[in-house]
């Protein structure tokens, strides 16, 4: 099944004002308001949401390093084969492209739906949501999330789920405001000394 | 897990005023709601001021008006106005205090309260709202017709 290509056009206004990503959740916004959030005008921006390519992940790549400072190409590169090969919708790798002339990766999505994991009913999974830091505001996150929940919900699945570390308030808040609540499980680790 | 009284309160007050940003609110409207004394809830709203989340407006139609950024203002900037959540810091005088089993015990209680102050942190007035909203909303109609 072949995902087409959504646009979506985001507004970030000055504070008071919302910024929504045009997909149908208007007043819903995937980002927070920054310090910088205090200028007054309106900023336009469109972007493209799309399954992912292979020419995109030297992008992705460069994403990821600058937010979690770690170069993972080989990382990248095998998630994007192994959700090309899954059935879909099982893997889905979404990006968010700008629609300019740059054509600049703004952001992207990955997910699965994986069934009876830990006894659990199939639920869709987002392993990884990276956005721009220069585009935060832009509702960029809520759009790939919104896009993803809209592929897993069309693959019949009535639940999505994610981890997240507890000090990484960023993320945390985000995937809050978007109505993610805790979960039932407890993820329990040990050291292998 | 229970919070005290005047961080329910504060947190309810910045809920009302947050509904309506444009309009000041009576410490009695919000007592009223709530089923609290003016009182206890006037001394609330100091603290809540003193921080400089809500601001009063006097004069007619003057009352409470809450002055900070609903998505970015967490349950736990709040609380903390009124408790002091997590550890407390080691108390020499502890039965047990320096003791092995005291120190494990240590580690269970830590990590309730990383729990407890990541989702404190973690959920925005905002997102508290939005919380409000979906328990009012009717319930979606599951699609299973009835025979």
């Amino acid at each position: 099944m072949k995902r087409p290509a959504t646009r979506t056009k985001a507004q970030s206004r000055s504070p008071g004002l919302r910024a929504h990503a045009g997909s149908g959740q208007a007043g819903r916004s995937a980002t927070l308001p920054s310090e910088g959030d205090s200028q007054v005008g309106v900023r336009k921006e469109t972007f493209l949401l799309r399954p992912a390519q292979r020419d995109d992940m030297a992008a992705v790549t460069a994403l990821d390093k600058r937010i979690t400072g770690l170069a993972k190409p080989a990382h990248w590169l095998e998630l994007y084969e192994r959700q090309r090969k899954a059935s879909q919708p099982a893997g889905i790798f979404l990006v968010a492209i700008e629609e300019n002339a740059a054509h600049r990766l703004l952001g992207f999505i990955i997910g699965e739906i994986r069934a009876w994991e830990f006894g659990s009913a199939p639920c869709g999974w987002v392993y990884a949501l990276s956005v721009e830091p220069d585009s935060r505001l832009l509702g960029v996150g809520e759009a790939l999330l919104e896009s993803i929940a809209g592929e897993f919900r069309k693959a019949g699945v009535g639940k999505m789920r994610t981890m997240v570390t507890r000090d990484n308030l960023l993320p945390m808040l985000f995937f809050r405001g978007e109505g993610m609540m805790a979960g039932p499980y407890i993820q329990l680790e040990k050291d292998l000394r | 897990m229970k919070l005290q009284i005047a961080s329910r309160l504060g947190i309810f007050a910045v809920l009302e005023l947050t509904k309506q940003p444009d309009r000041q609110m009576t410490v009695a409207e919000i007592a009223t709601k709530y089923g609290v004394s003016t009182h206890h809830l006037a001394k609330v709203m100091h603290v809540l001021g003193r921080a400089g989340l809500v601001r009063s407006v006097r004069g007619a139609g003057g009352g409470y008006q809450f002055c900070g950024n609903a998505r970015r203002m967490t349950l736990l900037d709040i609380i903390e106005l009124f408790e002091a959540l997590g550890p407390q810091g080691s108390d020499a005088n502890e039965p047990g205090r320096g003791t092995g089993e005291a120190g494990a015990l240590d580690i269970v209680l830590g990590e309730i309260d990383d729990t407890v102050r990541s989702t404190f942190g973690s959920i925005t007035i905002a997102t508290m709202q939005r919380l409000v909203e979906r328990g009012r909303a009717p319930p979606v109609a599951t699609g299973h017709p009835r025979s």
